[in-house]
């Protein structure tokens, strides 16, 4: 396989609200000048864009045409788009990269999920045969899931709201964050439900943001920055759509995604967990034990924003590469109902 | 480092305006099962499977591929959702063929889909967005006056748009997948349908369909247990804006530019000659000659000419759209896989009735949104040095 | 200026095609039975899978299920959002009916989370007359609560007529943002104005200003106002009735270029046979009366031609 890093990353500030258009221009047109202004490119330097977003989201078809406005793509661009977290656009930019044909990308998500009902408009990614047709929303099926996890002790409630502890205590010190500072766990448990079992506190909050993130081949890496963050294995996976057939306690798609990706030895994880049982499902289902630094960014938790949220969890998990406070990272991002469809990313950095 | 790639099979739906006959996962399948037993693989020998299809209002289902993943035999492999616009079933291909290039996979089932009939393509397509002036034009509104642009630049004579419907027609007819077969078209009858958008009939549109394609695409190891697999010679994608100050609508740069990146990448200099068979979207019948002219088969202007003189027909010097093309068949989410896959058809010499005998190098081609995302291949029987 | 925003409805009645799995399924639910699928895992799925997850055939063993199980997972939806089944308090439920493998999931009807438990037995409740749909299950509801006589389930499922097709509304409301350079724009229409604005890059001139110039990508920033008369570009004459069509045809849809922009914009040419219209053309904007001016360009109704003598090719031909 041919070397390949993350050299880049911005993303927007997470807001419950912001007062853009759905297209994502204006969170994109600064987030693709900080992170080019920082490595000194400009649009001519990438190789291949690719990007991630949602019609639903938007409410309207094809809104991720006028994004690449935002590019100013002229002369033409070598481009693509997924209907899908940007993670995964990362994923089809890494094989890009891995080709040949090019030694750059740029990978960029955005949502505005203020724009509508996220939980409602969720229900859609459901059998639309059987199960959207009775609008079961994200948390109801998150809650769900949890319960079922609550009920054969594999996680507790108590364990649930120790995640958002500390996550929205990690948080303080995100920048970017939604959500930052908590209650400690006893007040969070004397809350009331949102979807017994899940409290407001177990659930990501609704957030609009973007992202960006760069990437390089060999030395064209090195040029960029002083320490890469080398993606030593991406893989990705999905589990059956059947909610009532899988085992919704465990993730084989995220543990088939991790073997291949060859997580060992890393110091930090950043999951991506929109439910606080789903980080203690992912710790026990890929091993990891007090070793690894858990979401120090906050995570979900503490701002998701839908369809960048995964490919920010990538650049946070670069920046610790790039900024050298750590050797060895993973990020992880998903997609679908109750973790349906999962990615891992591992990263490290080199001594010159 | 880049490792060579073929198609291994390709399969296709009976596209109809209606196929009530079948689900969502029973119209994939059956391009699925069709690609896969062309292919001669079974699922244990796919590695990933790889999605296109056009916007999720179409059918109401947000990212349809998560609760289809069972059906497309996706469960603990990777699955990847493409979304280009009406490039998309191209793109999905090409992204199919990366995966393998790339070293990552051997075997990747690509497949792409419409089913039109859940709901209305002019409602998803013309929901009311505020604030903006509905365009008042329907379907072909869009495209109708950067046709009249072409025939004002080109200098074309009026009947050339009816000249390749009959020929697309004729071609579909003999096309046991075709939705529309129209044996008995002529240019005459075609110039005597109704003037829908001025200057283009009715019988230059293409029908809404529903409709599936899919394609098998394996590494070099794979291919060798194939009879005559589709060598992937090169992949180019290019995408511009909807609009820009100064863009050429009528030939748009990325299109221009993405056919200058494929042939270079084919070691193609003279794609008249060196081109056997072409696949070319065209969703109404005037952008034959158009996209004759950005893929640089002739030279600006000249596009019409080559229509006009039959070249372009079974039998010419270079046939265009052999299997009917989007104008006999349009499941939109499908319509590039279907140019790609009938490109790769040809090479392999699995075209049936239209196959064109003796095609050695062939184009697929797709294009989207505002004549702005285009996604293009060569293949040919042939693996490439 | 706060950018403008209003609602955007997305309405539309999804007609579904079954296929010979899930027609089976909703014609057995017509007939108040439930439809599993024996997959060669030799469990059975319910709702029955179109595809058996081991050797992924299309499945093609069917056994008729309890309408009784015990819940295996639940939630409390405590306030209900549109389309759900309930419209007070309810618990959602993974339900596993008696003879069936999996779960299915479905609304629960019981009035507080304290009634629910996971184990706990329920059925179905059916609406009166079944037509063939998922929601011919109303919900299901405690096995305890005794119930008046039930109607029959399978005895009456051979007299259904085959079900091939479900319908299943859709309807989203999405708040679409105008971008603060087109809010500029559609103030100025609201005072009769048509203003658009400079690149600060390529000092091309939109109209609509753009939240990021397309070639340069960043915001358009020097308003520039224009005037309401232009040339034709290219067009074309609608002679087709088609969905959502407000105009009766034929009519022409024409690109037009107003002097000074560097874009030209869709719209109507009226007032003149459509036959006359040219590529070309000098035309002005008819505007609605005054008091009908919204933040909108319809308040333009249409273009029409001044009269003046017809613009050269060469003047408009790079914005074709």
């Amino acid at each position: 396989m041919r070397d390949v890093a993350v050299v880049g990353f911005a993303q927007s500030r997470q807001r419950r609200r912001t007062d853009g258009t759905t297209n994502g221009v204006e969170m994109l047109v600064p987030i693709f000048a900080e992170v080019m202004g920082g490595l000194g490119i400009d649009k001519r330097d990438i190789g291949f864009w690719c990007s991630g977003s949602s019609d639903y989201l938007a409410g309207r078809a094809f809104s991720f045409i006028s994004a690449i406005d935002a590019i100013g793509p002229v002369p033409p661009i070598n481009e693509s788009h997924v209907e899908a977290d940007a993670a995964w656009a990362l994923y089809e930019a890494w094989i890009k990269l891995q080709t040949g044909e090019v030694d750059t990308a740029l990978v960029y998500g955005f949502g505005k999920s203020s724009a509508g009902d996220l939980r409602r408009t969720l229900a859609l990614q459901l059998d639309p045969y059987t199960l959207a047709p009775l609008w079961p929303d994200s948390v109801a099926i998150a809650g769900l899931q949890a319960r079922l996890g609550i009920d054969s002790g594999a996680w507790s409630e108590r364990a649930m709201a120790e995640v958002a502890v500390r996550s929205r205590r990690d948080a303080e010190t995100n920048p970017y964050a939604q959500l930052a500072g908590s209650k400690d766990v006893d007040e969070l448990l004397a809350e009331p439900y949102l979807a017994d079992p899940l409290r407001k506190h177990d659930c990501a909050p609704i957030t609009d943001g973007a992202a960006v993130i760069v990437l390089a081949a060999g030395d064209r890496a090195r040029d960029f920055v002083e320490r890469p963050a080398w993606i030593t294995g991406v893989a990705h996976a999905v589990d059956s759509a059947h909610l009532g057939a899988r085992d919704l306690q465990a993730s084989a798609s995220a543990v088939a995604a991790a073997r291949n990706a060859g997580i060992d030895g890393v110091q930090v994880a950043e999951l991506h967990t929109p439910f606080t049982h789903q980080e203690l499902l992912l710790r026990s289902e890929l091993g990891f034990g007090a070793d690894v630094r858990i979401t120090p960014s906050g995570g979900a938790l503490a701002g998701n924003p839908m369809f960048a949220a995964g490919l920010v969890r990538i650049g946070e998990a670069a920046s610790h590469i790039l900024s050298g406070s750590a050797g060895r990272t993973l990020a992880h991002a998903t997609s679908g109902p109750a973790l349906q469809q999962n990615l891992v990313c591992v990263m490290e950095g080199r001594d010159r | 480092m880049k490792q060579p790639a073929a198609v291994l099979g390709t399969g296709q739906t009976h596209h109809k305006a209606k196929r009530p006959d079948v689900s969502m996962a029973g119209l994939c399948r059956e391009a699925i099962d069709r690609a896969m037993a062309d292919a001669q693989v079974g699922w244990d020998d796919i590695d990933a499977v790889v999605m296109g299809k056009a916007p999720d209002f179409f059918e109401g289902v947000m990212m349809p591929e998560l609760f289809l993943a069972d059906a497309l035999g996706a469960v603990g492999k990777p699955l990847l959702r493409v979304h280009t616009a009406g490039s998309v079933g191209g793109s999905t291909a090409i992204v199919a063929a990366s995966l393998v290039q790339a070293g990552v996979h051997d075997r990747v089932l690509a497949v792409a889909w419409e089913k039109q009939s859940e709901s209305n393509a002019m409602w998803a397509l013309s929901i009311p967005i505020p604030f903006n002036m509905p365009v008042n034009a329907g379907a072909g509104g869009y495209f109708a006056p950067h046709v009249r642009s072409y025939i004002r630049r080109s200098g074309a004579p009026e009947h050339i748009g009816a000249i390749v419907a009959a020929k697309d027609r004729r071609n579909g007819a003999i096309n046991p997948y075709a939705h529309l077969r129209q044996p008995d078209i002529t240019v005459e009858s075609v110039q005597a349908s109704q003037m829908l958008w001025d200057p283009i009939r009715y019988d230059e549109t293409c029908p809404s369909s529903d409709g599936a394609c899919a394609v098998v695409i394996g590494g070099a190891e794979a291919a060798r247990s194939v009879d005559r697999p589709g060598w992937i010679h090169a992949t180019a994608m290019r995408s511009e804006p909807t609009t820009y100050a100064g863009r050429d609508q009528v030939n748009p740069q990325a299109g221009r530019d993405a056919a200058a990146a494929l042939w270079r990448q084919a070691g193609i200099s003279d794609p008249l000659n060196e081109i056997d068979v072409a696949e070319i979207y065209v969703p109404f019948s005037w952008f034959e000659p158009m996209w004759l002219e950005t893929l640089g088969f002739v030279p600006q202007g000249q596009g019409w000419k080559l229509t006009e003189s039959g070249e372009t027909a079974l039998g010419g010097q270079l046939p265009v759209n052999a299997s009917g093309g989007v104008l006999s068949s349009n499941p939109i989410g499908a319509s590039g896989m279907l140019r790609f896959a009938e490109a790769a058809m040809q090479v392999m010499g699995r075209a049936g009735d239209h196959q064109v005998d003796g095609a050695r190098k062939t184009l697929g081609h797709a294009y989207g949104g505002g004549s702005q995302f285009f996604a293009m291949w060569v293949v040919g029987s042939e693996q490439p040095e | 200026m706060e950018p403008l925003t209003a609602p955007i409805e997305l309405s539309f009645d999804y007609t579904r095609s079954l296929g010979s799995t899930l027609g089976r399924f909703m014609t057995g639910l017509a007939g108040r039975t439930i439809i599993g699928a024996r997959c060669s895992d030799g469990r059975i799925y319910v709702p029955p899978v179109e595809y058996d997850p081991l050797t992924g055939a299309a499945v093609s063993e069917f056994v008729d299920v309890a309408d009784e199980g015990e819940v295996l997972s639940w939630t409390w939806a405590g306030q209900p959002m549109p389309g759900q089944p309930l419209d007070r308090p309810f618990a959602w439920a993974l339900i596993t009916l008696d003879g069936a493998d999996t779960a299915m999931l479905h609304a629960l009807d019981v009035d507080s989370p304290e009634a629910v438990t996971t184990g706990m037995r329920v059925r179905a409740r059916w609406v009166a007359e079944p037509v063939g749909h998922i929601r011919d299950i109303v919900c299901f509801e405690p096995a305890s609560i005794a119930t008046a006589e039930r109607p029959a389930g399978s005895a009456t499922s051979s007299d259904v007529e085959p079900v091939t097709m479900v319908t299943t509304p859709v309807s989203l409301q999405v708040q679409h943002s105008a971008s603060i350079q087109e809010t500029h724009y559609l103030i100025g229409l609201e005072q009769g104005k048509l203003i658009g604005q400079r690149c600060p890059v390529c000092r091309k001139v939109y109209i609509p200003p753009r939240g990021a110039c397309p070639v340069d990508g960043v915001p358009t920033e020097e308003e520039v106002e224009l005037p309401d008369r232009g040339t034709v570009t290219t067009f074309c004459i609608v002679n087709v009735p088609f969905y959502g069509q407000k105009i009766k045809p034929p009519y022409v849809c024409a690109y037009i270029l107003l002097d000074g922009a560097d874009i030209a914009f869709l719209h109507l040419i009226l007032d003149c046979p459509a036959e006359d219209v040219r590529m070309g053309m000098r035309v002005g904007a008819v505007w609605r009366p005054r008091d009908e001016w919204e933040p909108a360009l319809q308040n333009i109704t249409h273009f029409r031609p001044t009269g003046e003598a017809d613009a050269d090719y060469d003047s408009f031909k790079e914005h074709l």
